[in-house]
């Protein structure tokens, strides 16, 4: 039987994985939403000509490699020595520490400390990598619509209620197909879902029932779709859980509010160039907070690298002060860097919606709400994320109704726990 | 020196390699034959298929079975739990087998009863159009020889590709509603209602399959002799009579073909509808192939046993339906025999 399983092992890792590392080689796998794959291979370029001794090899990757064909190489123990990747709670234990091989250990938890816990197993202090971006859920306006409309953007404390009224203003003036839409994504309708009182996380750590929090702003959600207000194409148009954007109707002004994530700011600016202005709007409100879901997309080492030293070098070359500056303003990303914060950054873009955007998600990340916080370190949001996108959008597309959703929404999540713990 | 003399010379130059090769493994190849017989023989030249048929057909469909037979969310077998049958009693649990949100895997039984669905409209739709279609073809058209290849053309064409063309045609701002705006009709939602969607799915895979299916009819009616057409004709039958009574008969062996490939076909959908519809609205459009996907694959915490298991039922609803091709084929090769 061990001689069947390795068998099945070698035949597996040897049709997955990419080539691995030489001695002396640095192997990092890293996809790109933008510009960011150019900015990194500057950056390494760099190092590469201050450290002759170390090759720094860029994989650039589709994302769906990330997330699909890496987690097979990590459970094989092979991959990159390196790897930018956004599931960085549910495969931490593949991530190596990095402390005996960086300069200065303090310096990380000085620096990145606040989201350490969301790249390392529960109850670890391990140094494993940094977030080359933080991201935060929230919203952007089409201002030129709002203004042909003659209708007012809702401020600050605006609720949900509002900008949902004010929406459907400038959609009925405008003659828009839609008044808003929210990307089809579990984790898009999370921090709303907070906004309205909901918790996630039980008391002991596992997944609480489905509370009235989230079940008031599901049915606010379902009633919008009905009531054609927000865009039905989005929820409707896949199963399971499958990811939409709704970014392309509004780069398109085809409704005046849509409710996505910082990420989304160089896209808008590169597609939208001055064709009308738009916004960022930050989260609109609930009765309990006005807060977006963070999250990001982190660089770790990989435990199985044979280059533990090198990859140490390369991290801490990355995570200093001024790369990290530097990176962020190039990409426009908004860095997880407490000095670079603090200090501020000068974004590099002539687009001066992108500069205002920008501030609006740094100013918004203050108001992040604690039940909110604690979701990327927490190992079973994507549980959470995967049954309330696949049972919403059945009730939206008139399959169920909200009350077999909610209760087929804490099944699924308890079946999904009891089968990743077995 | 004569032309053919050079070609002479250089043909045996190039054949010569060859004896070579044959005088080379002829002496250890009838060792072989000595030792082994004519059976040998055989099994030795018939392994190398063997070979790549264990390993990349029977050897996963073996594993794919042992990860039915277990439970949790590690990719390899070997951090894998042992959980007997738990995984098929977890599919095909339901307090009420005629309500599917009564089953434990309520989303496995929508896909199931899907599928049902679709291979029952896809597959009757997709023969009539195809019937149809050959009859045209064979008859005496201007420009015939254009018209099959535009028939056949969208069988060369990519699912993915089918997809999003469809996808840009029906979708709210598509090209079929831009056409419909201009006649002053209100936009339909294609995509985003049930119906609508199910019957896109349909519609699409027929458009993108049909010729193949075309082709297969239009060689069974070639194959019909003409003098029973003439015979026909001059006693003066209606063109339907001679439909059902000559045409449908004699092409009903090409007839059982399209069925079942069309059927085993219908049961495999997914890649042009999941590009269409991505399964919804809601799950309106899940089949089973999909559920496997997202299940074992597309989310971000897998259920590799569950997939499994429902792949292996699904491939057993496969392996009755070439078992009816086969006993079909049989039946109709008896039939032919005996007249």
């Amino acid at each position: 039987m061990k001689t069947m399983q390795s068998a099945v092992l070698a035949l597996t890792v040897g049709l997955t994985a990419t080539a691995q590392a030489f001695a002396g080689d640095v192997r990092v796998m890293w996809y790109s939403d933008g510009v960011e794959g150019e900015v990194i291979q500057d950056l390494l370029n760099r190092f590469m000509k201050d450290n002759p001794g170390i090759n720094v090899i860029l994989d650039n990757v589709a994302y769906s490699v990330i997330q699909e064909q890496l987690p097979i190489q990590l459970e094989a123990g092979q991959g990159p020595d390196i790897a930018r990747v956004t599931n960085i709670k549910a495969l931490a234990d593949h991530w190596l520490d990095l402390t005996p091989h960086i300069a200065d250990p303090d310096y990380w938890r000085t620096s990145f400390g606040p989201q350490a816990d969301w790249m390392r197993p529960d109850g670890s202090d391990a140094i494993t990598g940094f977030m080359t971006q933080l991201t935060l859920t929230g919203g952007f306006a089409n201002k030129t619509l709002f203004e042909q409309a003659g209708v007012e953007i809702p401020g600050e404390k605006a609720t949900w209620d509002d900008w949902a009224a004010a929406s459907a203003k400038v959609a009925a003036s405008q003659q828009l197909p839609m008044a808003f839409a929210i990307d089809r994504s579990g984790h898009r309708i999370s921090g709303p879902a907070i906004s309205y009182g909901a918790n996630f996380i039980a008391a002991d750590g596992m997944p609480a029932k489905l509370d009235d929090g989230a079940k008031a702003f599901i049915e606010r959600f379902v009633q919008w779709n009905a009531d054609d207000s927000h865009s039905k194409e989005v929820w409707v148009s896949a199963a399971g859980s499958t990811y939409r954007a709704a970014a392309d109707d509004f780069i398109n002004a085809q409704m005046p509010f849509y409710y996505s994530g910082s990420w989304q700011v160089a896209n808008l600016s590169t597609k939208i160039g001055d064709a009308f202005d738009w916004v960022a709007t930050g989260s609109p409100c609930g009765p309990d907070a006005c807060t977006g879901l963070p999250g990001g997309a982190a660089l770790v080492g990989i435990k199985y690298t044979k280059n533990a030293e090198d990859v140490g070098k390369v991290m801490d070359f990355l995570a200093q002060e001024d790369i990290v500056k530097e990176f962020s303003e190039r990409t426009l990303f908004l860095p997880a860097h407490k000095g670079v914060v603090e200090k501020g950054l000068d974004f590099q873009s002539d687009d001066p919606n992108v500069k205002a955007a920008l501030n609006v998600f740094v100013k918004a990340s203050s108001a992040v709400a604690p039940n909110a916080a604690a979701l990327p370190a927490w190992k079973w949001a994507s549980a959470y994320y995967n049954a309330l996108v696949t049972r919403v959008s059945q009730v939206i597309a008139g399959e169920m109704t909200l009350e077999e959703a909610y209760t087929s929404i804490d099944s699924d999540i308890a079946d999904a726990v009891a089968e990743a713990s077995r | 020196m004569a032309a053919s003399t050079i070609m002479k010379k250089t043909g045996a130059a190039l054949v010569a390699p060859v004896g070579w090769l044959a005088a080379l493994i002829d002496p250890p190849l009838r060792a072989l034959q000595k030792a082994t017989g004519l059976n040998g023989m055989a099994a030795f030249f018939l392994a190398p298929n063997m070979a790549i048929f264990g390993i990349f057909v029977l050897f996963p469909l073996v594993i794919n079975f042992a990860y039915s037979m277990t439970g949790g969310s590690a990719l390899f077998l070997s951090g894998r739990t042992y959980v007997g049958a738990e995984q098929y009693e977890r599919l095909l649990t339901c307090e009420n087998y005629l309500d599917k949100r009564s089953c434990v895997e309520d989303l496995f039984w929508n896909a199931a009863g899907n599928t049902a669905l679709f291979v029952l409209f896809q597959v009757a739709l997709m023969t009539v159009v195809a019937m149809i279609t050959a009859l045209i073809l064979n008859r005496e058209l201007r420009a015939r020889g254009f018209w099959r290849a535009v028939f056949f053309f969208p069988v060369l064409l990519s699912p993915v590709v089918v997809g999003l063309i469809w996808r840009w045609i029906l979708q709210r701002q598509g090209l079929l509603n831009y056409l419909l705006h201009q006649f002053g009709i209100d936009q339909v939602l294609w995509l985003t209602d049930r119906f609508w969607a199910f019957a896109a799915a349909i519609m699409v895979s027929v458009w993108a399959h049909m010729g193949f299916y075309a082709l297969i009819l239009l060689a069974g009616l070639q194959a019909i002799p003409k003098d029973l057409y003439e015979a026909a004709e001059m006693d003066g039958t209606r063109p339907a009579r001679v439909f059902w009574r000559i045409t449908l008969p004699l092409l009903m062996p090409n007839l059982i073909v399209v069925i079942v490939l069309a059927l085993i076909r219908a049961v495999q959908i997914f890649d042009e509808v999941y590009v269409l519809t991505g399964g919804g609205p809601g799950t309106s459009t899940m089949f089973l192939t999909q559920y496997i996907y997202e299940i074992g694959f597309a989310q971000l915490i897998r259920n590799p046993g569950l997939a499994a298991a429902a792949s292996i039922l699904m491939g057993a609803v496969l392996v009755v339906l070439t078992l009816l091709q086969l006993a079909a084929s049989r039946r109709n090769q008896n039939a032919g025999a005996a007249k």
